[in-house]
């Protein structure tokens, strides 16, 4: 049990930071998702159904759709664009 | 982050320092000790009390009841400047292409399984883990997605989730006055209790929570349709 | 080593504190506009955390009551769980907003840098008030100078 929160903090960590360094937008978006998914698991961990379900219904569902319209709407959606030029 | 600049730098001393001072706070804060002043007589007497089984809804409908209305009010003050700020879905027109054949089937089965689903949470808030600000997500889900499949009419459809979101919040602070006029506090559960664990149990806390759950629904979805209809394509 | 206890203790606390840590130094170091959205995304989520942490409890269980006869045991607090549960829905509100605001920026500057931002925008507030641009070359008296012929 320790060492399966014990990863779970990790990947939560690695893709946190992920979130600032990539380059690309597309995946800074699907790495906050990331965040998201382990902060639900962890949640499970924690016994607190409620707060699990709703974290899991806005982080990973709402959440990410409101910054796939955004992306949509700044113009980087596009995988081969290297990142944000006015970095 | 190509040039780390000072400022990066500095930025980064303040984020390490910031580290180790809540490290130092943690150490003095022992994790599985909660003192739990408040929550000990809740959980002794939140059944007797609201006759509900699920205990944060219990605090979120009854002890607390007045943190859910202002944070109703903040969904709407939020839900209202984004249709203030964002031009452009008043225009008639279809600023997408209408999706392909896998996304469009893929919703006309889903959006039925959504609207059970997320009315199922919404009853059984009282009962299971859930309520109405889960299954109000679920239900904006539900109320969004065919506008990305295809074109709707945007008029009548903007105007009926107003009108489901504006009778949804009138009716909770409604519902809260009746409990005002017949002698008690705002918004203190006043129907009977009913057996325990049954659907219709714990007075208003369902009918508060289906309030809820249809409002956060509506005004999501509408935020979410006027984002996506914006302009600068 | 250290117990289990312990190790859990110190997880725990590390993830919420990492989270938030991170979130902080994204919100000082970053320059697009987007992109502190999202570091705030992240400090919100670790605030949550460490919400939700206050009311833990070893060996809790969940805070429902499944039957009136058996008293359940040990529980964890219901208070900060309702609290966080108000607080991530408030959390996605805000986002939409703070998107808006980004939309609306880029319409206006076409650029979502925000070092340019400010400088556009110290800019227009000298233009509109009609004061020297803190970064211009002109000394006080040509500008007056200047605004006199435009006038005449």
């Amino acid at each position: 049990m320790v060492l399966w929160l014990a990863i779970t903090i990790a990947i939560m960590l690695l893709a946190a930071l992920s979130v600032l360094f990539l380059p690309n937008m597309i995946a800074a978006v699907m790495a906050s998702s990331v965040v998201s998914l382990c902060l639900t698991l962890i949640f499970v961990f924690l016994k607190a159904p409620d707060v699990a379900m709703t974290e899991a219904a806005i982080g990973a569902g709402l959440g990410s759709l409101i910054l796939a319209i955004g992306l949509k709407k700044l113009g980087y959606l596009s995988l081969d664009k290297q990142g944000d030029q006015d970095e | 982050m190509n040039r780390w600049s000072l400022a990066n730098f500095s930025a980064l001393i303040f984020a390490l320092g910031l580290a180790v001072l809540l490290f130092a706070v943690s150490v003095q804060l022992p994790l599985a000790n909660a003192p739990m002043l408040v929550g000990n007589s809740i959980i002794a007497q939140g059944v007797a009390d609201t006759g509900a089984a699920n205990l944060v809804t219990a605090v979120v409908l009854a002890y607390r009841g007045l943190d859910t209305l202002g944070e109703l009010s903040i969904l709407f003050a939020a839900a209202g400047v984004v249709g203030l700020l964002l031009t452009g879905a008043k225009a008639a027109q279809s600023p997408l292409p209408a999706g392909g054949f896998v996304v469009s089937s893929a919703v006309h089965l889903l959006t039925p399984l959504l609207f059970v689903v997320g009315f199922y949470i919404i009853f059984h808030g009282h009962l299971t883990p859930g309520g109405g600000f889960q299954g109000g997500v679920i239900l904006a889900m539900a109320f969004f997605l065919p506008y990305l499949v295809d074109y709707k009419p945007l008029q009548q459809e903007h105007q009926r989730l107003t009108l489901i979101e504006s009778v949804a919040g009138g009716s909770f602070i409604v519902i809260g006055l009746f409990s005002l006029f017949s002698g008690q506090a705002f918004l203190q559960p006043f129907l009977g209790h009913g057996a325990f664990g049954n659907l219709w149990s714990a007075g208003t806390l369902p009918l508060l929570y289906i309030a809820v759950g249809l409002k956060v629904g509506s005004e999501l979805s509408s935020l979410l349709i006027n984002l996506l209809h914006a302009e600068d394509e | 080593m250290v117990s289990d206890a312990q190790a859990v203790q110190w997880l725990l606390y590390g993830g919420a504190f990492g989270l938030v840590v991170i979130g902080v130094f994204g919100l000082l170091a970053l320059n697009n506009a987007f992109r502190l959205l999202l570091a705030l995304i992240i400090l919100e989520s670790g605030a949550n955390l460490l919400l939700v942490l206050s009311g833990f409890r070893e060996q809790g269980m969940a805070p429902i009551i499944l039957s009136t006869q058996a008293q359940a045991g040990i529980m964890n607090d219901p208070v900060p769980q309702a609290l966080v549960l108000t607080a991530i829905v408030i959390g996605v509100g805000v986002q939409a907003l703070a998107l808006t605001l980004i939309l609306r920026v880029k319409q206006r500057y076409q650029t979502l840098d925000m070092r340019q931002i400010k400088a556009l925008m110290e800019k227009d507030i000298s233009e509109q008030h009609q004061v020297a641009h803190l970064s211009s070359y002109e000394s006080p008296a040509q500008i007056s100078a200047g605004r006199e012929s435009d006038k005449a």
